[in-house]
């Protein structure tokens, strides 16, 4: 199952939801909003880190770059563009949206 | 008339008198429109003449991030609008430190200068103004 996350995790529990919801063959795609998920040295970064020991976490680039946000991303966070996101889309057999 | 004005009253016998105003903006800059909503505001009101300050706390400092770059996902990037708030006289931007501190930034990330405050002076600010909209 591919899980979207797209609110920041200082405005709403939507990041805490998905991460606890997680099982095997899971992956985290972090867009809008959610992409604030994606920061280093934050009061959720070592959440994130966490998941990201059993889950893939990708974040979509362009909201990245849109919040300014390029330089300050957690090691180990995959980058994907919106084609690499269709990617993901076909590759996952399911989506879940965490709004 | 307070419907028409927004709330803001606008007595004849207290026309002329400056009132101290305070925007205080607590969202992140392109989820929602409340960002955007509240600098136009700003803008607006910048034509009548009052005391103006803007307050960022909460995932609101997020929006004076230096480094924004919106073409990608095709909107408006309004970021350099607050550095062109100097020129209409608003130069008291605030940050609250708290918020700022628990979103890994600092005050070198900020496209704009800003007095870093903490929340204790932040309520003080907010307790010594005549008006305060909220985004």
């Amino acid at each position: 199952m591919l899980h979207t996350v797209n609110k920041s995790p200082t405005e709403r529990n939507t990041l805490e939801s998905c991460l606890k919801h997680l099982t095997k063959g899971s992956a985290v795609l972090l867009i809008e909003d959610g992409v604030y998920a994606a920061l280093k040295g934050t009061t959720s970064t070592k959440l994130v880190e966490q998941a990201l020991k059993n889950y893939p976490v990708f974040a979509l680039y362009p909201d990245i770059e849109a919040r300014g946000l390029q330089d300050r991303i957690i090691d180990g966070i995959k980058l994907v563009d919106y084609s690499g996101f269709v990617d993901l889309a076909v590759e996952y057999p399911r989506m879940q949206a965490w709004l | 008339m307070t419907e028409a004005t927004g709330g803001i009253e606008m007595e004849e016998d207290s026309a002329g008198k400056v009132k101290k105003f305070l925007y205080v903006n607590r969202k992140a800059p392109y989820g929602t429109i409340y960002a955007l909503e509240s600098l136009e505001v700003v803008l607006i009101a910048a034509a009548f003449d009052q005391e103006v300050s803007l307050a960022f706390l909460d995932d609101g400092v997020y929006q004076i991030v230096k480094g924004q770059h919106t073409k990608p996902i095709d909107v408006k990037n309004f970021s350099p609008t607050y550095r062109a708030l100097e020129g209409y006289d608003i130069e008291k931007l605030y940050v609250e430190k708290e918020s700022m501190e628990a979103r890994g930034l600092k005050q070198e990330d900020f496209l704009v200068p800003v007095k870093v405050i903490g929340a204790q002076e932040m309520s003080a600010l907010m307790d010594s103004q005549d008006v305060i909209l909220s985004f």
